[in-house]
């Protein structure tokens, strides 16, 4: 039973149900894209360039072809009689993608050649033996630098290395705001590149029948349709001709929402050769060949009266892309210009995007997509203005809230925001960490010469599609569907495609809440565009607002149909009939009822007249805007004097994402984020050297999170529905990420305040505290 | 991240293996744990043509007792090192350390031998090794020969062993009485190697002087040391505020050519050097009573 919220009286709805999904992945019955074995299966392989910048003068690939199992090998130039380059995103110019590298290398990593073996052992060995003659070029690796006049330049059609200089966003008179305010505070920022790194990397199975035209893929994806829409594009066959199923999936995090230019090569290898094509990605491979995520440089400034009221807000981003820009790329971008103003009301703002063309791997969608960046600056910058007027943290956010009274608000960025308690999830939090007792605790820890500190973050997410994104209408809709059987059984098919995100699960507990059947009687499709006709993706925490709001949707018109064959069958008004535990009968009159079954065999056995026959509901459900989301995270971290080291004491989380369906897939989203915000704040960055060489290309060099870093994170809630969802729901899967950077990083920050630091960007390594402190002791 | 084509043998004793490994000579390579070795085979920097695999020779493994002095025989893993009674007893800095390497997976597969073998610049073991004066018997086919540890390593992945010869036992003499150890690491935050590890064995003698004291480092050079300067002016001193702080800081000028990477600084090695030499000397002489 719910706590809390619209499901108070929810049998199913507010349940924590253990995932149905696990024990088939615990027990390694489950089948991954490396699981999956063809008949006739080719190994594909790619031959990949050591330099971040040069001309390929030639490629021969004459001594792979010569070994024994090499079945064929193809260049960039050849490829290109074939395999033409992706078509570029709807309404933005950018530079070409190619399937494998014509002409020039513009990153490491970057595939300039493909070998198709007997077996991978082979296919390696074939790699190995294909040699590339490049003559190197200068390169560029920094955001910045790239955009000097001086810098190499990376496409012809680029001057500047500037792929696009964004029109300021926001509004309000800006120049205005900041002559008139009593205090500014600047601050250049900082998110680094991460690598994604999911547990298990990408992979594709493409096969292909020549004689029907049928072109099949297993690939590691969160959003098949959108790649069998890509595919078709690309290939020139019908549609319905393509099938793209997603495995089970060790995560993506947004970095598999893209497709890549292996995953269409592989398609159609196996068109010209007849043959299944596989291809698995090393690890070595995806530090260079899948996307990273954030990549920000950020010029900020807060203006404010000396009462701490915000009046203004300028920023000045630019985003280090890499050398093209891939699916998801533009829209992230969207994502921080927008997001900035946070949970604050900002009168006037003017943000700039300037996204710069860089000897690096594209940057693209990495949980939280641009809104941990905007967070990320503007709670640093709030900690800055706060300090500068001598104001408590707590007590300058709460002045600048976004009212709850204020909502629907439009932002000075042009979002409207759903719904919203900034305060009270402010409250709640300090309540439950008692904030009183964590200062007091602080202070006798300084007091007794230690570096600890405490740091807050107040953070909004948005969650699904924006229309007013570059790109984003294509994704503001979602599908579903329900069929209930002859026998009862209850099917839901859904676009979503789940990755960990336990589908399953919730979406049965949903269509059980609705129907009053038992969970375990509903089955869930999805991840197979042969079997669910539709469907957008999972990503930008849209499954359960998007494919949530699509089946209950489609749930409820099942359940008016239903309600009327009951009504005639036990001679009750429809009104008047309730679902439950297996049965439809009059409201407190559960022996009058009928069985669920029994109604479901009726709608396709002589349903009452006017009815059709059969039980089946399908819904294409129009995003009725971007939801909203929000928190206020506290942490307390202790800085080692002598090594640098942080310990993070503790973790204080509070978070509003409306009604919560599971609460256990809830608190799994918010840890896993919060697991990830941790590691960039702490751990994680990909580190290029001026060349555009990678340094941090192994988990030898490239940092992770471990259990044994966390703190117990103490996470609780507060419930603000969306009035814009039908179930008030609001999306949870990239708020951990959110909220925790900005909260980690301040309490570093007051831990070192002795020192004088004012602000230092993450990754808050030991070695940079260590220096910083150092600098700070000599300063 | 696939290896290149290898041969593989499995001997059943050190005689076969040292034939094999004649017979093979610089192609081929011993594989003990495999979790160095085995990496580098993915990433095809090493391309070894026959893999010599230790694992089903029985009399490379264990721990016993001769007369005083520890032997562990080479393939004993460090998990079973890390576990082991008599070396919690006896060595505790060297169950301690054993204990920190890599995960449980890498423990319950990498051996000491292996570790010690490959040499590498930032494991644990070297330091403790040479904080413990360990011997270290090598075979080959013209016979053994028994090495001190503070000889065995030469540089970066390199140490005494000859093309045809291999570490079968490591000895560890025994300690005096009033003697404690410790182990202090800064662990490289993404491979979990040490940044610097620091191995410390203290003797106290009846006025609570140093009788003598040894410091192994590691991952603060290109091979492991010995920080001798520390060390003395240690020695004949009661342990006190001002001297520990004065062997820290020799400890850290002890090392002549720091690393220097992204990960840290010439400067801050040194630096974490003086740290943990101070922390690790602080804990030894707290154990030592």
């Amino acid at each position: 039973m719910a706590e809390t919220g619209p499901f108070l009286h929810a049998r199913w709805l507010g349940t924590p149900v253990k995932r149905r999904e696990d024990p088939k992945l615990l027990t390694g019955s489950a089948t991954f894209i490396d699981d999956i074995t063809l008949p006739g299966m080719l190994h594909l392989s790619f031959v990949r360039s050591p330099y971040a910048h040069a001309v390929i003068r030639g490629i021969d690939v004459a001594p792979a072809l010569a070994l024994p199992g090499v079945v064929a090998a193809v260049t960039g130039e050849e490829a290109a009689d074939f395999a033409p380059a992706f078509p570029p995103n709807p309404g933005y110019r950018q530079p070409p993608r190619y399937l494998l590298a014509r002409e020039k290398v513009r990153k490491v990593g970057e595939a300039v050649a493909a070998v198709l073996a007997e077996d991978r052992y082979r296919a390696a060995d074939a790699v190995e033996a294909v040699t590339v003659d490049y003559d190197p070029l200068p390169a560029v690796a920094d955001p910045e630098a790239a955009l000097k006049p001086d810098a190499p330049q990376l496409w012809d059609d680029f001057p500047g290395n500037a792929i696009v200089l964004e029109a300021p966003h926001g509004g309000g008179d800006v120049d205005a705001a900041f002559a008139a305010a009593d205090v500014v505070v600047r601050q250049r920022m900082t998110c680094a590149r991460l690598a994604p790194s999911a547990i298990e990397t990408r992979g594709v199975v493409a096969a292909y029948e020549p004689w029907s035209r049928q072109l099949t893929v297993h690939a590691t994806t969160q959003a098949p349709h959108r790649m069998r829409g890509l595919l078709a594009e690309l290939t020139g066959l019908p549609e319905g001709n393509i099938r793209v199923i997603a495995p089970e999936m060790g995560g993506g995090f947004g970095a598999k929402g893209n497709v890549y230019h292996e995953e269409a090569l592989a398609c159609f290898l196996a068109m010209r050769l007849g043959r299944p094509v596989k291809w698995i990605e090393s690890r070595s491979e995806a530090f260079t060949g899948t996307n990273h995520g954030r990549g920000q440089v950020a010029y900020i400034e807060l203006a404010a009266r000396r009462d701490g009221t915000l009046l203004g807000l300028k920023l000045d981003i630019i985003a280090d892309l890499g050398h093209t820009c891939d699916l998801s790329t533009a829209g992230l971008h969207g994502n921080t210009v927008r997001l900035v103003t946070n949970c604050y009301a900002v009168p006037a703002a003017r943000v700039m995007l300037t996204e710069a063309l860089t000897n690096k791997t594209p940057t693209a969608a990495y949980r939280g997509a641009g809104r941990p960046e905007a967070v990320y600056f503007m709670e640093r910058a709030m900690d800055l203005l706060a300090a500068e007027l001598g104001m408590d943290p707590i007590t300058l956010r709460r002045k600048n809230f976004i009212p709850p009274e204020a909502f629907p608000y439009r932002t000075i960025t042009g979002l409207t925001y759903d719904s919203g308690n900034y305060a009270g999830a402010l409250d709640a939090v300090l309540d439950q960490a008692d904030y009183e007792g964590m200062v007091r605790e602080r202070d006798a820890a300084r007091a007794a010469g230690r570096l600890v500190g405490i740091g807050l973050s107040c953070y909004v997410e948005s969650c699904g599609p924006a229309a007013a994104n570059r790109g984003g209408g294509a994704a503001a809709w979602e599908y579903g569907a329900v069929r209930v059987n002859r026998t009862g059984a209850v099917e839901l098919l859904t676009g979503i495609s789940a990755h960990g995100q336990g589908h399953e699960t919730t979406l049965s507990q949903l269509a059980a809440e609705v129907l009053g059947v038992d969970p375990e009687t509903v089955t869930l499709h999805e991840r197979d565009t042969a079997v669910v006709s539709q469907g957008v993706g999972t990503f930008g925490s849209r499954s359960m607002i998007m494919g949530g709001s699509a089946l209950y949707v489609a749930l409820r018109a099942i359940e008016a149909k239903m309600r009327r064959i009951a009504a005639a069958v036990t001679e009750t008004p429809a009104e008047d009939l309730v679902f439950g535990d297996g049965r439809i009968f009059p409201d407190g009159a559960p022996e009058r009822g009928v069985p669920f079954a029994q109604v479901a065999a009726r709608a396709y056995a002589n349903p009452p007249a006017g009815e059709e026959p059969g039980l089946e509901a399908q819904h294409f459900y129009a995003s009725q805007g971007m939801t909203f989301p929000f928190g206020a995270y506290l942490v307390m971290a202790e800085v080692d004097r002598e090594t640098g080291a942080v310990t993070l004491l503790r973790f204080e989380g509070v978070d509003d994402c409306g009604p919560v369906i599971n609460p256990l897939i809830v608190a799994g989203q918010v840890h896993g984020g919060i697991a990830q915000g941790l590691g960039q704040a702490l751990f994680e960055e990909v580190v290029y050297d001026e060349g555009g060489q990678l340094l941090s290309g192994t988990f030898m060099d490239y940092a992770m999170p471990r259990a044994e870093h966390f703190p117990t994170l103490r996470i609780g809630h507060t419930v603000t529905p969306s009035p814009i969802t039908p179930l008030g729901l609001k999306g949870v899967g990239e708020a951990g990420t959110i909220g925790s950077v900005p909260a980690i990083v301040s309490a570093v920050m007051d831990a070192l305040s002795p020192f004088g630091i004012r602000h230092l960007d993450p990754p808050l390594t030991p070695l940079k505290l260590w220096q910083a402190m150092n600098e700070g002791v000599r300063g | 991240m696939v290896p290149a084509e290898f041969g593989y043998v499995a001997p059943r004793t050190i005689t076969e293996a040292l034939a094999l490994l004649e017979r093979y000579g610089d192609s081929a390579r011993l594989l003990a744990g495999g979790h160095s070795l085995i990496p580098l085979m993915k990433l095809r920097l090493a391309m070894p043509s026959m893999l010599i695999d230790l694992g089903e020779i029985t009399e490379l493994r264990g721990i016993r007792d001769d007369s005083g002095t520890l032997v562990i025989g080479a393939t004993t893993t460090h998990a079973t090192v890390a576990a082991n009674e008599l070396v919690r007893a006896r060595y505790p800095v060297l169950a301690e350390a054993a204990g920190q390497i890599g995960d449980v997976q890498v423990r319950n597969r990498g051996t000491i031998g292996g570790s010690l073998a490959h040499a590498d610049p930032a494991a644990d073991l070297p330091a403790v090794m040479l904080a413990l004066d360990a011997q270290l018997n090598i075979c080959s086919p013209a016979g053994a020969r028994l090495v001190a540890a503070r000889s065995f390593f030469e540089g970066m992945f390199t140490t005494q062993l000859a093309a045809t010869e291999m570490l079968t036992e490591i000895r560890l003499p025994p300690l005096p009485a009033r003697t404690g150890t410790a182990y202090q690491k800064a662990a490289n935050l993404a491979s979990g190697y040490a940044i610097v590890g620091v191995a410390v064995v203290v003797t106290l003698d009846s006025d609570g002087a140093v009788a003598a004291a040894r410091i192994g480092v590691t991952g603060a050079g290109a091979q492991p040391v010995r920080a001798t300067t520390a060390e003395a002016a240690l020695a004949g001193r009661v342990p006190g505020e001002a001297n520990l702080s004065m062997a820290a800081s020799a400890a850290g000028h002890d090392i002549e050519d720091p690393l220097d990477d992204m990960h840290a600084s010439a400067d801050y090695r040194r630096h974490l050097v003086a740290v943990h030499t101070r922390r690790a000397l602080e804990r030894a002489i707290a154990a030592a009573g």
